[in-house]
C-alpha cells in the first residue's frame, strides 16, 4: 500500500485515540480495576500477582473468576475451564476485529501481539471508528487507545490494592463489593437484548443453588447449563418468529 | 478441598487461557463468521457464567464481603441499580452510590 500515513500522521491518530481513552473509557475501567485490586488483596493474592494478572490477563470477568476461585481452593483444571468459558467473548471479538486491522505493511506476529489487546472497551471504540479510518491508521488507534487504558487499569490495581489496605474495613469491603455491582450494572445495560437477558438471569438463579453444591465447579457448572438453557430457548423463540 | 494452588501457577493458567482465544481469534479471522451458533453459545455461556459469579458473590459471598450482612450487600446492591437506571445508564454514579451505601450501613451496623 502506498497510501500509508507518515510519521505526523500517525502521531496524530495515536493522540486522538489517547484523548478518547481518557476520559469516561478510563474512568469506568480504572474504578473498576480498583474493585480488582482490593479483590486480590482481599483473596490473599499479592501485589505483584494482582499486577502480572492484569499485565497478562487483561480481562476483567476472568482475572475476578480466577481470584475467586483461587481463593476458594479450586483445582487448576476448574481455574482453567471457568476463565476459559468466562473470556470466551475475546475470540468472536477478535475474529471480527482483525480483518478491519490486517493490511499489506500489518500481518503475522504484529496481529498476534496486538490481539494481546483485545478487550471490551477498546473493541468497542475501535469497532465504531475504524471504518471511517483509513487501513493503515486502525492499528495505530487500536493500540494507542487500548494500551492508554491497560496502563490506567495497572495504576488502578495497584492503588486498589494499596487502598484496600490503608482505608477503614467498611470502605475497604466497599470497594471488594465494586466488582460484582460493576458486572449487575452492565448486565442491566445488555438485558436489553432478550438471549443476553435469559442467560444472564438463567445464570444468576443458578449460580448460588451450584456453588452450595460444589464450590469446585458449580461456577462452570451453572454458566454452562443456564447458558445453553438460554441459547435452546433463543433458538426456539427464532424458529417461532420465522415459522410466523 | 485440595491442597492450596500456588498462585503463580494459578496466574500462568489463567493467562495461557485469556491469550488462547484471542490467539486463535487471529487464526481464524476472515475464515469464520464472528455470528455463527457455535459462538452464539459460548456468549451465552459467558454471560450466564458472570452472572452466577454475580450472584454468588452477592447472595453467598466467600472471603472478605461474608463478614457484611446480607440486607446490607442487597440494599448496596439495590442502591447501586437504582442510581444507574435514575442517572440514564451512568455506571460511576451506580457504582459510586452503592459502594458508599455498602460502607455507611456497614460501618454504623
Amino acid at each position: 500500500m502506498s497510501d500509508v500515513a507518515g510519521p505526523t500522521g500517525r502521531r496524530a491518530v495515536a493522540a486522538r485515540a489517547v484523548r478518547e481513552a481518557i476520559g469516561l473509557p478510563a474512568i469506568v475501567l480504572g474504578a473498576s480495576y480498583l474493585g480488582f485490586g482490593s479483590v486480590v488483596r482481599e483473596g490473599g493474592m499479592t501485589l505483584t500477582q494482582g499486577l502480572v494478572s492484569t499485565a497478562t490477563a487483561w480481562a476483567l470477568p476472568g482475572q475476578v473468576v480466577l481470584v475467586e476461585l483461587w481463593a476458594l481452593g479450586a483445582s487448576v483444571l476448574a481455574m482453567a475451564l471457568a476463565v476459559a468459558l468466562t473470556n470466551a467473548r475475546l475470540f468472536p471479538m477478535t475474529v471480527s476485529l482483525m480483518p478491519l486491522l490486517r493490511h499489506d505493511g500489518l500481518r503475522g506476529w504484529r496481529l498476534y501481539v496486538l490481539a494481546n489487546f483485545v478487550a471490551v472497551t477498546g473493541w468497542t471504540f475501535t469497532m465504531r471508528r475504524a471504518p471511517e479510518m483509513p487501513v493503515a491508521d486502525r492499528s495505530v488507534y487500536f493500540l494507542a487507545f487500548a494500551t492508554t487504558i491497560w496502563l490506567a487499569s495497572l495504576a488502578c490495581t495497584a492503588i486498589g490494592f494499596v487502598l484496600a489496605g490503608a482505608v477503614p474495613r467498611s470502605v475497604a469491603l466497599g470497594l471488594v463489593f465494586l466488582n460484582p455491582l460493576y458486572f449487575l450494572l452492565l448486565f442491566a445495560a445488555e438485558a436489553r437484548a432478550p438471549a443476553r437477558a435469559l442467560a444472564l438471569g438463567l445464570g444468576a438463579l443458578a449460580g448460588p443453588p451450584l456453588h452450595l453444591l460444589s464450590p469446585d465447579w458449580g461456577l462452570m457448572a451453572a454458566g454452562v447449563v443456564a447458558g445453553t438453557g438460554a441459547f435452546v430457548g433463543m433458538r426456539i423463540a427464532a424458529r417461532r418468529k420465522a415459522s410466523a | 478441598m485440595t491442597d492450596a494452588t500456588s498462585p503463580w501457577l494459578a496466574l500462568l493458567v489463567g493467562a495461557l487461557v485469556t491469550y488462547l482465544w484471542r490467539g486463535l481469534g487471529v487464526v481464524l479471522s476472515g475464515r469464520i463468521s464472528p455470528d455463527g451458533a457455535a459462538i452464539q453459545w459460548v456468549g451465552c455461556v459467558a454471560y450466564a457464567l458472570l452472572a452466577a459469579l454475580v450472584a454468588r458473590m452477592i447472595v453467598l459471598p466467600s472471603g472478605a464481603l461474608a463478614e457484611v450482612a446480607l440486607w446490607v450487600r442487597l440494599a448496596a446492591a439495590t442502591a447501586g441499580a437504582v442510581a444507574f437506571l435514575s442517572l440514564r445508564g451512568n455506571v460511576v454514579a451506580g457504582v459510586a452510590a452503592g459502594v458508599a451505601t455498602l460502607s455507611l450501613l456497614h460501618g454504623l451496623g
